[in-house]
């Protein structure tokens, strides 16, 4: 597998011209925006919250095919999950894209995360990867500032 | 009847095509020699920065192993050779403008600079509250900012000209905006992020026509062809070094010396006075009394040489070579499925901006980097031109007279490796 077709891994060209949950949420508890100046990229996530829990969540925007794919597989991933686990995942995943671990084995949690284990070939394209991320725990934390990857 | 220096000028082939020797030239610029990614470079990222040729990497040189001194200063020798160089490149700088006068230019570290200079001098001094500003539709940021923070300072006001679905900007719009309560006029003389010549001569009648003065951000139209800002009749005229296959960090400011003369200062120092006492400062006269400080003398060193560079290969020469080139990369482009050009103005030079269906740009330009092509992908610095389009971003392909056909061919052979990839 060339590194392009490491960082365009089926997994993710899925997700990025079918994007899931994708589409606002009118009653939600919770949203924020993320912006990359880099691209252009910009995401709004919205949440809904039981106590702890992210009961539902989804997300709106435009970006590039890695930060499209990683908003989608993010929303299916975090359903159910507990800010703690949420914040435990971004944080593997920020290790996965920026090469500090690697996919195989290290990190089974990953799931369909394992698909960006490519990108950290490709360090400008990191901020791609995490935008949505960012977004999500500045929902997460209630923060009326727009989310950045700079 | 020609003059004996005109007939010595005049092009020795008269019946075949003017000879551009891409392969020779080619050999001027060791950058352009490397494999990235294990393939050859191409590099199509001129309208960020062009690639340098060696005999600028070697004034630089020669500053710094020869003549490494400050300027305007010494009475030793060294001193003596920077200063003569350095207002020998003033000198370069004129005539490659087709100023009246070496004073009227000043070296600034770049176009962005040049404007800002003007802003903050010409613009403070005559810009009141409730006036006007007239940019277009087409600018750089560089070319939009330092109006918005004058107009902020002075309650003024800041106008748009817009532009058509080509890319174009609308005469009969700037006609209309165009009022009593406009202090001046700022435009692009050629769009970086769609690469329209605007008409600028017609701009500056215009404006002429009111009393308004016009400022040209030269940065993307000094690199393509012949300049010439007494026939343009511009009151102010920005270009950038580094775009003009010179160094970063210097450019030049072009100023009409009455202007320039009644202009306030820009930044204090050393330099820009004739004395200075606790009491009271007289300023030095133009051009100095614009460059405070010692300023980038090995840059200039570079600029000069590039200036003899493209004054060497002809700027009419490159201006026909690229405008075939440009017209070959447009058919490539636009012949692929799925591809839509951004920018369709009749008059274009060195740029091709383009969208490509159902795939990112910022996804096209990891892929073309990968089989060796630089492109910029996103806004350009012109965010307003991608709103106009309805775009978050465009690939930006931009063209230098050492780019050849075979680089087109790659550029396009890439794009579709994109579309196979992304199916």
């Amino acid at each position: 597998m060339s590194e392009l077709e490491g960082l365009y891994q089926e997994v993710i060209l899925d997700h990025s011209k079918r994007p899931r949950n994708c589409h606002p949420m009118k009653d939600a508890d919770r949203h924020a925006d993320g912006y990359n100046p880099l691209c252009g990229d910009r995401f709004t996530v919205y949440l809904k919250l039981q106590d702890d829990r992210i009961t539902d969540i989804s997300f709106q925007g435009t970006g590039c095919a890695i930060s499209t794919a990683s908003a989608s597989i993010l929303t299916e991933i975090l359903k159910g999950k507990t800010r703690a686990q949420a914040e435990a995942l971004f944080e593997t995943f920020h290790d996965l894209v920026t090469g500090k671990t690697h996919a195989e084995g290290e990190t089974p949690a990953l799931g369909k995360l394992a698909a960006f284990s490519g990108v950290c070939e490709f360090p400008v394209r990191v901020k791609c990867a995490t935008l949505v991320w960012h977004t999500l725990r500045s929902a997460l934390n209630g923060e009326r500032k727009m989310a950045s990857t700079e | 009847m020609a003059t004996t220096q005109e007939a010595i000028q005049a092009p020795v082939r008269e019946s075949s095509a003017p000879s551009f020797d891409v392969k020779r030239i080619r050999e001027d610029f060791p950058i352009l020699k490397q494999k990235v990614h294990g393939k050859p470079l191409v590099y199509l990222d001129n309208a960020a920065t062009s690639q340098k040729p060696a005999q600028v990497i070697e004034a630089l040189l020669r500053f710094y192993t020869h003549d490494c001194s400050n300027v305007h200063r010494g009475v030793h020798l060294l001193s003596e050779r920077a200063t003569e160089a350095y207002e020998g490149t003033r000198v370069k700088v004129q005539r490659f403008l087709n100023a009246s006068d070496s004073r009227e230019i000043i070296f600034v570290r770049g176009t962005t600079e040049g404007i800002n200079l003007v802003a903050q001098t010409y613009g403070r001094q005559n810009v009141k509250l409730g006036d006007e500003i007239l940019i277009t539709g087409l600018e750089h940021h560089s070319n939009i900012v330092p109006w918005q923070i004058l107009c902020e300072e002075k309650g003024a006001f800041l106008h748009v000209v817009p532009i058509n679905d080509r890319g174009e900007l609308m005469l009969e719009e700037f006609k209309k905006l165009l009022n009593v309560r406009t202090r001046l006029v700022a435009a692009a003389h050629v769009s970086n992020a769609l690469g329209t010549i605007n008409p600028v001569r017609e701009i500056v009648q215009m404006a002429h026509a009111m009393n308004v003065p016009v400022l040209l951000d030269g940065a993307q139209a000094t690199p393509h062809m012949k300049v010439d800002v007494q026939e343009l009749g511009c009151d102010f005229y920005a270009f950038s070094g580094h775009k003009v296959f010179g160094p970063t960090g210097i450019g030049a400011l072009y100023g009409k010396a009455e202007l320039l003369e009644a202009m306030p200062p820009f930044q204090g120092g050393g330099d820009m006075i004739s004395s200075v006492t606790f009491e009271k400062t007289i300023y030095n006269a133009i051009p100095y009394k614009f460059e405070a400080g010692t300023p980038n003398i090995a840059d200039v060193y570079g600029l000069g040489a590039a200036l003899d560079y493209v004054n060497q290969i002809g700027l009419a020469n490159i201006a026909s070579y690229e405008h075939a080139l440009l017209s070959y990369a447009t058919e490539a482009v636009n012949q692929i499925p799925g591809v839509r050009i951004i920018g369709t103005a009749r008059e274009k030079a060195g740029v091709i901006s383009f969208v490509l269906e159902g795939v990112h740009a910022h996804d096209v330009g990891t892929i073309l980097d990968r089989e060796g092509i630089a492109v910029r992908t996103g806004h350009h610095c012109a965010q307003p031109v991608m709103d106009r389009f309805g775009v978050p971003a465009t690939v930006r392909a931009s063209l230098a007279f050492y780019n050849t056909k075979q680089e087109i061919n790659a550029l396009a052979a890439g794009i579709q490796r994109v579309k196979a990839l992304f199916g």
